[in-house]
């Protein structure tokens, strides 16, 4: 198939573009998909761009005009919201915890979960592993509550309160 | 030259390496006090730097080199790309940033790229498990000396919220002659995306597939385990080898004569040319990569085409070179070196 642009060269490019639910099929050759600008993968369907689309995304209901988020700010470094949205970067470690709930909205979007359950740092984290740790012995015993072995509830309940004790020694 | 040059993958040929051509897997690490790489001082970056240098002195293990990035010339910063050894973004000048090597370059870590520690295992053939386990190991004696940003919920903190939890990137670079020929790959892919898995080109994010080699790679980061990441993927590779192979048969068995004279037909031209570019060479290097595979063509080393695949990019081919060349004196160069090193 010939370049629909140039009507020239072979295309090689195949686009689909789908907007508003109307179909459009695009055919072009190389030269020509990076001529004409809205088919400029290299740039503006970048996972960057994508990524900055998807934090500058307003909120649907248009009651919530979110004026805080302007003036945002993570203390540590002084990075503002606005500045992340624009360039996707975080620019600290604390930007996690003064940008809260938007980050948790935000990583649920990408990796459909906010919550860490791989690999724990072993000096630095050994309080984040008891606590996991406790998490899902509590979980267990939920379990083993619910199938009336209050025994094995018992022995479970006193692991807890061990392991509670230690946390608390450790600070 | 030419052995300084190469690199473990490009020497050696490991598991399922008819289909696999290496397995690669990439942590992503940040200094808790330290602001991000691009948000950073230069004091701060400076820091990075030192700590990371206390870091290697006292690691023997690995025995890493550390190497400036304004220490090497254009062609050697962009060699390291084409071998998969940094990152472009890390081929910008900048005093702050630097990579350490191992020996047999199995091993990098990248600093002061997007984030302050890049740590990097590249193996031939399928071999995530292994290269995690190394990747881990290094990890361990690493956060066992630095206090790494990390936070209970969100697990590893990095610079882009994509890479956060593990800050695990696994990724496999496959051949898929077969499957191409068949205009199978693009089902494939689709099929792939929809297991939070992403397929690249050659070099990462926008670049074309040349010579129909693709990178797979998990795209989910936080809420599952390594271990979990690492099997997925794992599962997935081994589908697409079986899938692979079924084509190639299918190919002897319904297209023979065809296959064969693509294959005959690229060892020709690979053999004989005068001048050649990049696309076309990377393309022919894949058919008699295909027609080795396939026990067509007998008395090639397939490793050579793993060589071959670095060797003949535009950095890799000056240097090898030793001197600028133009565009028409790159193609010439190539079609020697190529000829060179099948003969």
């Amino acid at each position: 198939m010939l370049c629909q642009e140039c009507q020239e060269k072979e295309a090689s490019v195949h686009v689909t573009k789908i907007i508003n639910n109307q179909k459009q099929e695009l055919y072009f050759c190389k030269e020509c998909a990076q001529a004409t600008g809205e088919l400029n993968f290299g740039s503006d369907f970048s996972f960057n761009n994508l990524l900055t689309g998807l934090l500058n995304s307003k909120p649907h209901s248009h009651h919530q005009i979110n004026l805080s988020s302007k003036q945002l700010k993570c203390k540590n470094c002084n990075l503002s919201y606005q500045e992340f949205s624009h360039n996707g970067r975080l620019g600290c470690s604390q930007c996690y915890e003064y940008f809260g709930d938007k980050i948790d909205k935000i990583l649920r979007r990408i990796h459909s979960s906010s919550h860490h359950t791989g690999k724990i740092p072993k000096r630095i984290g050994e309080n984040v592993r008891i606590k996991r740790k406790i998490k899902n012995l509590r979980e267990e015993m939920k379990q083993v509550v619910a199938k009336e072995e209050f025994e094995k509830a018992a022995v479970l309940r006193d692991e807890i309160k061990d392991l509670e004790e230690n946390l608390d020694n450790r600070g | 030259m030419e052995e300084k040059i190469m690199n473990q993958w490009m020497k050696e040929l490991g598991p399922n390496s008819d289909v696999v051509v290496s397995s690669r897997v990439r942590l992503a690490r940040n200094f808790n006090d330290l602001s991000f790489t691009h948000h950073a001082s230069d004091e701060e970056l400076k820091q990075v730097t030192i700590k990371a240098k206390e870091l290697l002195r006292e690691n023997n293990e690995f025995q890493l080199e550390l190497i400036g990035i304004d220490e090497l010339s254009e062609f050697e910063r962009k060699m390291l790309v084409e071998k998969h050894l940094i990152s472009p973004e890390q081929t910008q000048v900048n005093k702050y940033k630097s990579v350490a090597l191992s020996q047999d370059e199995t091993v990098s870590l990248m600093i002061n790229e997007e984030d302050h520690l890049r740590l990097q295992m590249i193996l031939p053939g399928l071999q995530i498990e292994k290269a995690w386990g190394l990747a881990d190991q290094l990890d361990d004696y690493i956060e066992d000396k630095i206090d790494v940003a990390f936070a209970e919920g969100y697990g590893y903190l990095t610079a882009c919220p994509t890479n956060v939890g593990t800050g695990l990137r696994v990724s496999v670079m496959v051949h898929l002659p077969a499957l191409s020929m068949i205009n199978r790959v693009e089902k494939l892919m689709s099929a792939i995306s929809q297991l939070g898995l992403a397929v690249r080109g050659l070099y990462g994010e926008g670049t074309d597939t040349v010579g129909n080699l693709y990178q797979i790679s998990n795209q989910v980061t936080l809420g599952h385990s390594e271990e979990e990441i690492i099997e997925n993927l794992l599962e997935v590779t081994q589908q697409i080898i079986e899938q692979e192979k079924n084509a190639r048969e299918l190919l002897l068995q319904e297209q023979e004569v065809s296959v064969k004279n693509k294959v005959y037909r690229a060892h020709g031209i690979l053999t004989h040319a005068y001048s050649i570019s990049i696309e076309e060479a990377m393309e022919l290097i894949s058919n008699v990569r295909l027609g080795i595979d396939l026990g067509i063509i007998e008395g090639i080393e397939p490793i050579i085409l793993n060589q071959l695949m670095v060797m003949i990019r535009p950095a890799t081919l000056q240097l090898t070179k030793g001197e600028k060349l133009s565009i028409e004196e790159r193609e010439i160069y190539r079609a020697e070196l190529i000829k060179e090193l099948l003969n």
